[in-house]
C-alpha cells in the first residue's frame, strides 16, 4: 500500500493540488481531500474504461491493434480536405501542442471546448481587457466575493472552501462558522413553518423569504459574498446578498450596476426583477470593499447577450477600480481548458477556433468555431480528444458530426466513442500519465502519474505524435 | 391538457458530475440527467407530481423527462434540465455569429406525458443519431 500526496485533480477548472490517494497493487483504493466529483473520478475511472482500440468494420466497432487504429486515423485525416480537431480541455498541454502540429499538417480547424463554454468570455476579454490575479491572492485578501451566473457548489465544489468564503486567509477569516449557524437557523425556521402549517390546516404556507429583502449583514465587517443568478442555488443560499435576476436580463442588470457606481440614479423600481433598493446596497458594498473579486460563469456566456454580457461585467470591474481594488475571473470548467487556450495562443496567436486550412492561422468565431462549422456541415472528418460532443452539442450539430468519419481518443465508453469510426483509448492523463495543465487562474501545475496504464494504452501525446508521423509518411508517399 | 410556457435553463449539478464518473451508459447517470426541475406552483398548474413524466419542447425538438420539484424555488416559469444527451436534443445550434449556441434561457413548453417513457441512452442514440457513411 502506498499513499501518494499532493496529487492534482484532473476534473474541474479549480484543479485542486492537495489530493491524497492510496494505491494498492496498481489500484486506487482511497482518496482524501477531493470533492465528490474528484473522488468519483479517482475511484471509478478504471471500472468502465476501455483498453483496446476499436475500428468500425461493416458497421460494427471491432477490436484492432494500436498500429492499425493509428494508421486508419492518419488515413482519415490525410484524406480529408477540412478536418476538425476538437476537445483539448481534458488533456495535457504537451498533447495539445502535438495536436496543433497535426492540425497544421492536415490543414484543418482546431478548436477547444471553450468554444461552447467560455468562448464568449474570451471575446469579451479581447474587446475590453481583464484585470485578474491568481486564486492565492484572493484567498488571503479578498473581502468581497461576487459570483454571477456561476454555481460553484455544484460545478466547482471546492472553490468556496479553498479560495474564497470558507478559507482561512492571511488577512481574511473564514466565514464557515457563520454559514453553519445560519444554516441551522434556516433549517429550524423551515421546520417550525412546516409544523405551523400542519397545525393550522388548510392555511396557505407562508412564503419562504427569497433573500431579496435588506440583508442582515449590512454593517458586518467581514468577508461578504454576493450571488447573482436566475435561481437560488446552493451557492446563493450561502451568500449574504442574493440577486435573483430574470433569465436573459443579466446585461441590463450589469449596466444598472455600472450606472449606480458612477453615481447615476435609476428612475425605476426594479431592474431585471431585482429591487433598485437592493442594487444600491450592493453597489455600496462593492465600492466599500478593500479587494473585491467577480467570478462569472456560464450563466453569462450561454444566455442572451453572450460576449456582450462579459463586456459589461469587465467594464463594471474596470469602473469599480476607480474607487477600490476589484478583480475578475471566469470560472473555467475543465481542468485544462485554460491550458488549451494558452497553448493555442502561444502556438498560433489565437485561443480557440483556429482555422489552419490556408496554411496560416485564421480566427473568426462564428465562422471558424466548431458549432458553426458543424451546423453548416463544412468539415469532412473529425478527431475528438477528451470530450463528448455527441452528448453535449445541440442535436443538429452532433448529427452532422457523425455524417463524416470520426476519430475519438477517449478511454471511456461515451456516445461519441460509440458512434466513432476509430476509437483509441489512451492512458488517463493525471492518473496514468503525466503532463502539465493550467488552473483557471493561469497557474501551470503538474499532472501526475499515480498508477501504470494498461499495456495497450499510450498517453494522448504519444498517440497524437504517432498519428502525426503516419500522416507525414502518407503525404510523403503521395508527393 | 395544460401547458406551461417556460424559460429553459441547462447547467451542471453535483449529481450529474458524480454519476457521469460511473459511466455515461450507467442507469445512475441517466437518472441524474433526465430530470426537469419545475417550480412547485407550476407543477400544480401543469397537473404533474414528483416523478411524473413530462414533455419539454423547444423549436428544435422535444424530449421526455422526469418532473422534479425544484429545491431552488421560487422561480415561476423557469425550468432547469442538467447538461447531457437528453438536454442536447432540444438545444438550438444557432450561434448568431458568436460560436456559442443559446444553452440557457431558451423559450420552451412543458406538458404532461404520462404515456411516454424516458429513452435510455442507447435508444436515444438509435432514434436521433444516424451514421450515413460506412
Amino acid at each position: 500500500m502506498t499513499v501518494i500526496s499532493h496529487i492534482t485533480c484532473p476534473v474541474c477548472g479549480d484543479f485542486c493540488d492537495d489530493i491524497e490517494v492510496t494505491v494498492e497493487d496498481n489500484v486506487i483504493t482511497d482518496v482524501k481531500n477531493a470533492c465528490a466529483v474528484g473522488a468519483a473520478r479517482f475511484l471509478n475511472y478504471a471500472t468502465h474504461r476501455r483498453t483496446k482500440p476499436l475500428i468500425r468494420k461493416d458497421g460494427e466497432l471491432v477490436e484492432a491493434s494500436l498500429d492499425e487504429a493509428i494508421r486508419k486515423s492518419a488515413e482519415i485525416l490525410a484524406d480529408a480536405t477540412y478536418p476538425l480537431l476538437f476537445g483539448w480541455s481534458s488533456t495535457s498541454c504537451e498533447a495539445t501542442r502535438v495536436g496543433l502540429e497535426l492540425a497544421e499538417e492536415v490543414g484543418g480547424v482546431i478548436d477547444n471546448t471553450s468554444t461552447i463554454c467560455h468562448g464568449p468570455s474570451i471575446l469579451g476579454i479581447q474587446d475590453i481587457g481583464i484585470s485578474s490575479c491568481t486564486l492565492g491572492q484572493l484567498r488571503h485578501r479578498a473581502d468581497l466575493i461576487f459570483y454571477w451566473g456561476s454555481n460553484p457548489w455544484d460545478a466547482h465544489p471546492r472553490h468556496i472552501e479553498r479560495y474564497t468564503m470558507f478559507t482561512e486567509g492571511r488577512f481574511q477569516r473564514s466565514t464557515w462558522r457563520k454559514y453553519v449557524s445560519r444554516l441551522g437557523g434556516t433549517v429550524t425556521e423551515k421546520r417550525l413553518q412546516r409544523t405551523a402549517n400542519l397545525l393550522l390546516d388548510h392555511h396557505p404556507p407562508t412564503p419562504i423569504e427569497t433573500g431579496q429583502g435588506l440583508p442582515y449583514t449590512m454593517f458586518q465587517k467581514k468577508r461578504k459574498m454576493v450571488v447573482a443568478d436566475v435561481r437560488k442555488t446552493r451557492t446563493a443560499e450561502a451568500a449574504d446578498y442574493f440577486l435573483q435576476v430574470e433569465p436573459n436580463r443579466d446585461y441590463e442588470l450589469l449596466q444598472a450596476f455600472r450606472m449606480l457606481i458612477r453615481d447615476g440614479e435609476l428612475d425605476v423600481e426594479e431592474v431585471a426583477g431585482v429591487p433598485v433598493e437592493l442594487l444600491e446596497e450592493v453597489a455600496d458594498v462593492m465600492i466599500g470593499c478593500e479587494l473585491g473579486v467577480f467570478f462569472f460563469g456560464l450563466g453569462l456566456t450561454m444566455s442572451e447577450g453572450r460576449h456582450r454580457n462579459i463586456d459589461a461585467a469587465l467594464s463594471l470591474v474596470r469602473d469599480l477600480n476607480q474607487y477600490t481594488k476589484f478583480l475578475i475571473m471566469p470560472m473555467r470548467g475543465h481542468f485544462n481548458v485554460t491550458g488549451a487556450n494558452v497553448v493555442f495562443t502561444w502556438q498560433t496567436g489565437y485561443p480557440f477556433a483556429v482555422d489552419l486550412s490556408q496554411g496560416f492561422p485564421r480566427y473568426n468565431p462564428g465562422e471558424t468555431s466548431t458549432i458553426d462549422i458543424l451546423r453548416r456541415r463544412e468539415s469532412d472528418a473529425a478527431l475528438v480528444i477528451g470530450s463528448d460532443p455527441l452528448a453535449h452539442f445541440p442535436k443538429k450539430t452532433a448529427q452532422n458530426l457523425i455524417k463524416n468519419p470520426l476519430i475519438a481518443i477517449d478511454p471511456e465508453l461515451t456516445p461519441t466513442t460509440l458512434m466513432a469510426d476509430v476509437v483509441i483509448p489512451p492512458a488517463y492523463v493525471g492518473i496514468e500519465a503525466e503532463g502539465t495543465a493550467y488552473r483557471m487562474d493561469h497557474v501551470p501545475l503538474p499532472l501526475k502519474k499515480i498508477v501504470d496504464p494498461p499495456e495497450t494504452c499510450l498517453s494522448d501525446e504519444e498517440i497524437l505524435r504517432r498519428i502525426l508521423n503516419e500522416v507525414r509518411r502518407i503525404r510523403r508517399k503521395l508527393n | 391538457m395544460p401547458k406551461l410556457k417556460a424559460t429553459l435553463l441547462t447547467g451542471r449539478t453535483i449529481d450529474q458530475g458524480t454519476e457521469r464518473e460511473r459511466g455515461k451508459f450507467s442507469e445512475e447517470y441517466r437518472r441524474s440527467v433526465t430530470i426537469c426541475e419545475i417550480d412547485p406552483d407550476d407543477m400544480k398548474r401543469l397537473g404533474v407530481t414528483e416523478n411524473d413524466n413530462v414533455r419539454v419542447s423547444t423549436d428544435s425538438g422535444s424530449v421526455i423527462l422526469r418532473a422534479v420539484k425544484s429545491a431552488r424555488a421560487p422561480h415561476p416559469d423557469v425550468i432547469f434540465v442538467p447538461y447531457g444527451p437528453w438536454a442536447s436534443l432540444i438545444m438550438n445550434s444557432e450561434t448568431h455569429g458568436t460560436g456559442m449556441p443559446l444553452l440557457k434561457g431558451l423559450p420552451a413548453e412543458v406538458e404532461q406525458a404520462p404515456e411516454e417513457k424516458i429513452l435510455s441512452l442507447r435508444e436515444l442514440l438509435e432514434k436521433h443519431y444516424k451514421r450515413e457513411h460506412e
